[in-house]
């Protein structure tokens, strides 16, 4: 698409450690910020989250932290 | 069950073990066609809604798929255009009217609203399987996990768009990354604009009265109609100055630089004000420093502070950005206005001096 917003001002967070490695994150982020390696949840591209708030409302162990508002 | 709300849409009833379930005719007549174009400019749109509930879509079983979707008739009419054919319930939850994904924001698109609707429907009674598709942009508002254990039903996210939903059904319930992903394509940015345009109209009122104004106070006495239109010709740059931030910068928008929408707006704001300036007595205002400072002012300002009212209608924009940008920009534009108005004061009464 081409459209990028701010750089570095996203407050998206992931606890790998908490991470069960079910892609529900992956499921629901309309900007495929996330991808599942070896198990875990990764943030590929935290840029392009746009804090919509779905990957931390959905994550089943509140591994995800995001502060999240409509922007 | 709401049975004496008629709505035009409903074809005919389906028995279940709950009762009798309306079920929804798929193909859109020319008026859902008009009242949804006229929803687009503002038109009637606090009562756009469809009555919250169970509906049925050709003659679906107890095996059959489960849909969520909101309230709001533009949302529906989407949903219910790509169902010829099936075979499936439909959930209407009750956002206000509002879309999936902004109740989803809000929180009406939500766990609680989702939960206490399928258990008041008894939905356990209707089907035999214990699994219900949200749309993707509803999951802002719920979890999944929550509902499960509210309700016993399993969710699963399907497509951001209802025109997937069909691969999606017969993918068994699978979506793809392109499935997943919201876009912001020059038609979706086009659609919204008189949404931008509409509600912002205010401040071009606000203007032609300011232009209006200080053109009656004239030296040379009073002359109405003259006052009339030269503040129709000095109004143009400022119909730019808003076509710049409620048309232009949304339909340019992967085009313009600067990531920005502040400085998106400010960039072709700044192209039309040396415009402006390179002509200013074509627009019959007087040829002077004070005044074309005080519209400079007002004209970068504007297309500048409405630029950056879109990011409220993007796809993209996170809330910490959006806020480092208003931060910043709305009180630049806000004491750039004062001082441009300022200006064209001043220069009124050294006229007179």
């Amino acid at each position: 698409m081409g459209l990028k917003y701010l750089q570095d001002v996203v407050t998206l967070k992931l606890n790998v450690d908490k991470c069960i490695g079910c892609g529900l994150c992956v499921q629901v982020c309309p900007h495929n910020v996330f991808a599942i390696k070896e198990g875990k949840a990764n943030i590929l591209d935290k840029n392009s989250c746009m804090e919509c708030g779905a990957c931390s409302k959905n994550c089943p162990v509140s591994a995800i932290d995001v502060k999240s508002g409509v922007g | 069950m709401d049975e004496g709300c008629k709505h035009y849409w409903v074809d005919g009833f389906i028995d279940t073990p709950i009762g009798k379930i309306r079920r929804i005719n798929t193909s859109l007549i020319a008026r859902d066609k008009i009242d949804g174009y006229m929803v687009r400019w503002g038109i009637n749109r606090y009562s756009f809604t469809v009555s919250p509930g169970l509906y049925a879509v050709g003659n679906p079983d107890d095996t059959a798929p489960v849909l969520v979707t909101a309230n709001y008739k533009l949302t529906f009419d989407i949903l219910r255009k790509e169902l010829y054919n099936q075979n499936l319930w439909v959930i209407v939850l009750d956002t206000k009217g509002i879309n999936v994904w902004c109740a989803a924001g809000k929180g009406t698109f939500g766990t609680n609203e989702l939960s206490n609707r399928i258990n008041r429907l008894q939905l356990d009674k209707v089907v035999s399987h214990r699994t219900i598709i949200v749309p993707q942009l509803g999951a802002p508002g719920v979890a999944g996990h929550e509902v499960t254990k509210n309700t016993g039903f399993k969710i699963v996210y399907g497509p951001v768009r209802a025109a997937d939903i069909r691969e999606f059904l017969d993918n068994g319930l699978k979506t793809t990354p392109e499935m997943r992903e919201v876009k912001f394509s020059c038609r979706d940015r086009l659609i919204l604009t008189p949404m931008e345009m509409i509600p912002s109209l205010k401040y071009l009122v606000i203007i032609f009265v300011l232009l209006f104004v200080l053109n009656l106070i004239n030296p040379r006495g009073f002359d109405f109609l003259n006052t009339v239109k030269v503040s129709i010709i000095n109004f143009i740059p400022y119909l730019g100055a808003f076509l710049i931030g409620t048309l232009f910068v949304p339909l340019l928008l992967p085009y313009i630089p600067f990531r920005s929408f502040a400085m998106k707006g400010l960039t072709l704001g700044a192209i039309w004000t040396m415009i402006y300036i390179k002509i200013n007595g074509v627009f019959l205002f007087p040829d002077s420093q004070l005044v074309i400072a005080g519209n400079t002012l007002l004209l970068l300002s504007i297309s500048t502070y409405l630029a950056l009212n879109f990011t409220g209608s993007s796809t993209y924009t996170s809330l910490s950005g959006t806020l480092k940008e208003t931060i910043v920009t709305v009180p630049i534009a806000a004491l750039a206005s004062i001082v441009g108005i300022g200006l064209l004061v001043a220069s009124k009464i050294l006229n007179f001096g």
